[in-house]
């Protein structure tokens, strides 16, 4: 239907409603790529089946990434009057029993997780009841949402629709208060109050270094030219870093609102999704949002009847880590190879085809509905002094509970690990952890008090960067670790600058020599050199940054290299000489 | 590709309406046709848009998910993002490589039923290490389990 004021928005959020908060069961499976490599889809067609052969009416849903990982598959199940009840290690031979037991309305108490009894509605203030207050008795030994270890130390504002809402559905995310933002933002805010808003919120770019969202476009809108642009990046090539991913995959359409409020806020009439390639479900969902929202009239001519115009396109990549670099990404988009340029001039000065662009990526756009609909002032009560809101981060790696976590800014880095993650699996004990990719660094457990946020993390040498948590165990060798980022980075080089091409090399064949134990004691300044006029010589954040590895690892574990060097033994007995 | 069936990439250009600027959605769509990037076809695409064949081979040597060799059947994709790479996503690769006869700078199968490449991270690093044929993805995969696996797509 197309929605073109506020009386249609609010038939659009009742069908949602209607179609979350069904009078019949509803069965939502996890489906996004980390739960489908564990066999969702598998249980997903086995509830079906189930369903249909035992003749109960409910509706099977896919829905995005629940967070919780280390437990998928996981099934939640809805029914009217009843606690939303979780479920998790859902194997496809455990769905005949689950579906028998719901069928009958009741709980499988083996395999539950937890009970919600109410839902947020974040947007609205609201919330939607599942039952009275203590309705299920039986379920008392069950525990509740708030109280499980994993989630109680999490915030999840961006990830509010993940795993509820089917991604497909423009219905469901209209009925969690989606567009509403975007038609606040068009019919009764100018422009300039958009950009001073997100700046006062303080709201900064959730990749690389965090500049400010509100200042980047401030200074492209203000650019001189008619013609401006914006582009949605989710090239997010970092190694070991999914959980853009697991956004566009679970709630495309927060990115997309997002992305047609900052559009409106600079003046671009245009826009384009960039999305990195060997990522169909990402892309098919994207693409399926960005056609519902054209049928809405969300995207297109008069967009809720502001006469505001704008169209998204959606483009594939080839396959480029540098293609994250905004210069990069600009000359894929054009059609060439992606090889980044000097800045200045800023993209937000002259950028696709020479015209004024704003870049953000995913998760940054995701924050801009929430800002408009609860204002600065909510937004910046979340988070430390200089970094405001939340981050969504992958944690992953050598931990107990792994998923997808969203915590306020500020929170520490101890808290994550032990109280959202459960610690270290097997008795092991943590060593270090790997935060902002190849441009960030391993912070050792000696550290793990530190506050997350943007300027404790560069101080440490480390970086937020697009949210991955690595976490290492003692059996995690550092120089191997630094020896496969620069590995990493020598094959993504695209070439074009020395210190990177050459340097990055050097580097990578100096720590090969070590980890083989044919290390020599001049090797670690040498390598500090090179790591020096690298970071200075680079034409960009892929060179700039690729010796930040080595430097952490160099800061807080001298000792191991000097143990690869010196007495030719990796203590962790990875590396074989 | 035996013979190039030229009315397929004129289709192929007309769907992105012979904008040079397309490029690279046009050697995908090249690709998914032809299985790679043949060489008569690059010619060919140069030679409608007028694209210099120097500029057209940049960019499918640029981008990782282009390939210039025929590929088999079978692609099996393995993760080598840092998640996989802790959680020793290297021995499944190795172990890969014996089971399908590869070496090094030989990525085909001789039976030509699999090509091996390794990827930068897939998205599921919860369930590192990962292993991804064609459009199954697998996670949490030990070395064991790859002969399971790879079964599954040989009789196809």
């Amino acid at each position: 239907m197309k929605v073109s004021g506020k009386k249609d928005l609010q038939i659009l959020k009742e069908k949602g409603l209607a179609s979350l908060f069904p009078d019949k069961t509803r069965i939502m499976v996890g489906m996004a790529t980390c739960c489908i490599s564990k066999g969702a889809d598998k249980v997903m067609t086995g509830i079906k089946e189930e369903v249909k052969k035992r003749g109960f009416k409910a509706n099977v849903v896919p829905v995005g990434c629940t967070g919780l990982c280390y437990k998928e598959p996981t099934v939640e199940v809805i029914q009217p009057g009843k606690p939303k009840i979780t479920y998790g290690d859902i194997t496809p031979e455990r769905v005949p029993q689950l579906i028998e037991a719901v069928g009958k309305g009741g709980v499988k108490k083996e395999w539950a997780l937890y009970q919600t009894e109410r839902e947020d509605l974040l947007l609205d203030g609201g919330y939607h009841a599942y039952c009275s207050k203590g309705a299920a008795k039986e379920l008392k030994a069950l525990p509740k949402h708030s109280e499980i270890p994993f989630l109680k130390k999490q915030r999840k504002i961006i990830l509010r629709n993940s795993g509820l809402i089917n991604p497909e559905n423009i219905e469901e995310y209209a009925a969690r208060g989606g567009y509403s933002s975007l038609l606040k933002a068009v019919t009764q805010m100018k422009p300039q109050e958009l950009i001073d808003e997100v700046t006062k919120a303080g709201l900064r770019g959730r990749s690389g270094g965090g500049f400010p969202a509100g200042i980047k476009w401030l200074s492209c809108s203000r650019a001189e030219g008619k013609v401006k642009y914006i582009i949605c990046n989710i090239s997010e090539g970092d190694p070991g870093i999914g959980m853009h991913k697991s956004l566009v995959e679970s709630d495309p359409h927060s990115i997309l609102e997002g992305m047609i409020i900052a559009a409106y806020a600079i003046g671009a009439k245009e826009g384009y999704i960039y999305i990195s390639s060997g990522y169909s479900l990402g892309l098919q969902r994207m693409e399926k949002a960005v056609k519902d929202a054209r049928t809405c009239g969300f995207l297109g001519k008069n967009i809720l009847k502001s006469g505001f115009d704008f169209t998204v396109r959606v483009k594939e990549g080839g396959g480029a880590y540098v293609c994250g670099e905004e210069t990069a990404l600009i000359k894929a988009i054009e059609g060439d190879w992606g090889e980044p340029r000097q800045r200045p001039p800023f993209p937000a000065v002259s950028g696709l085809w020479g015209k004024p662009t704003v870049i953000n990526n995913v998760e940054t756009l995701a924050n801009v509905p929430l800002i408009v609909s609860k204002g600065a002032k909510w937004y910046s009560s979340i988070g430390s002094d200089k970094s405001k809101g939340t981050k969504v981060f992958s944690l992953i790696g050598e931990v107990n509970r792994a998923g997808l976590i969203e915590v306020p800014l500020g929170i520490t880095l101890k808290e994550i690990i032990y109280d959202i993650g459960g610690g270290i699996p097997k008795g092991k004990s943590f060593k270090a952890v790997q935060m902002g990719g190849t441009a960030g660094g391993c912070i050792p457990k000696s550290l793990s008090n530190l506050s997350v946020d943007y300027e404790t993390l560069a101080q440490a040498g480390s970086a937020m960067s697009s949210g991955g948590l690595i976490i290492m165990d003692e059996k995690t060798c550092m120089v191997d670790v630094v020896k496969y980022f620069l590995s990493f980075l020598e094959g993504e080089s695209c070439g074009k600058c020395t210190p990177c091409r050459v340097g990055v090399r050097r580097m990578r064949e100096v720590l090969t020599d070590i980890s083989k134990g044919k290390g020599k004691k001049e090797d670690l300044e040498l390598l500090e050199k090179m790591a020096k006029l690298i970071k200075e010589g680079a034409l960009c954040n892929l060179g700039k940054t690729a010796p930040n590895p080595f430097l952490s690892t160099l800061r807080y574990f001298r000792d191991e290299y000097l143990a690869h060097i010196q007495r030719k033994k990796c203590p962790a007995g990875v590396c074989t000489s | 590709m035996e013979s190039l069936n030229r009315s397929v990439i004129d289709g192929i250009l007309k769907k992105h309406g012979n904008d040079a600027g397309l490029l690279i959605s046009i050697l995908r769509d090249v690709q998914g046709e032809c299985g790679y990037l043949p060489r008569e076809a690059l010619e060919y695409v140069s030679q409608k848009l007028n694209v210099p064949l120097s500029k057209i081979f940049c960019i499918a040597t640029f981008y990782s998910s282009f390939s210039l060799e025929p590929r088999g059947k079978n692609m099996v994709s393995v993760c080598s993002g840092t998640a996989c790479h802790v959680r020793h996503g290297d021995d499944i690769a190795n172990k890969l490589t014996r089971e399908l006869k590869l070496s090094a700078d030989k990525r085909t199968s001789p039976d030509r039923a699999f090509t091996l490449e390794k990827v930068r991270c897939m998205g599921c690093c919860s369930v590192a290490p990962a292993v991804r044929v064609n459009e199954d993805t697998y996670g949490q995969v030990t070395q064991d389990a790859i002969n399971g696996i790879l079964k599954k797509y040989r009789k196809t």
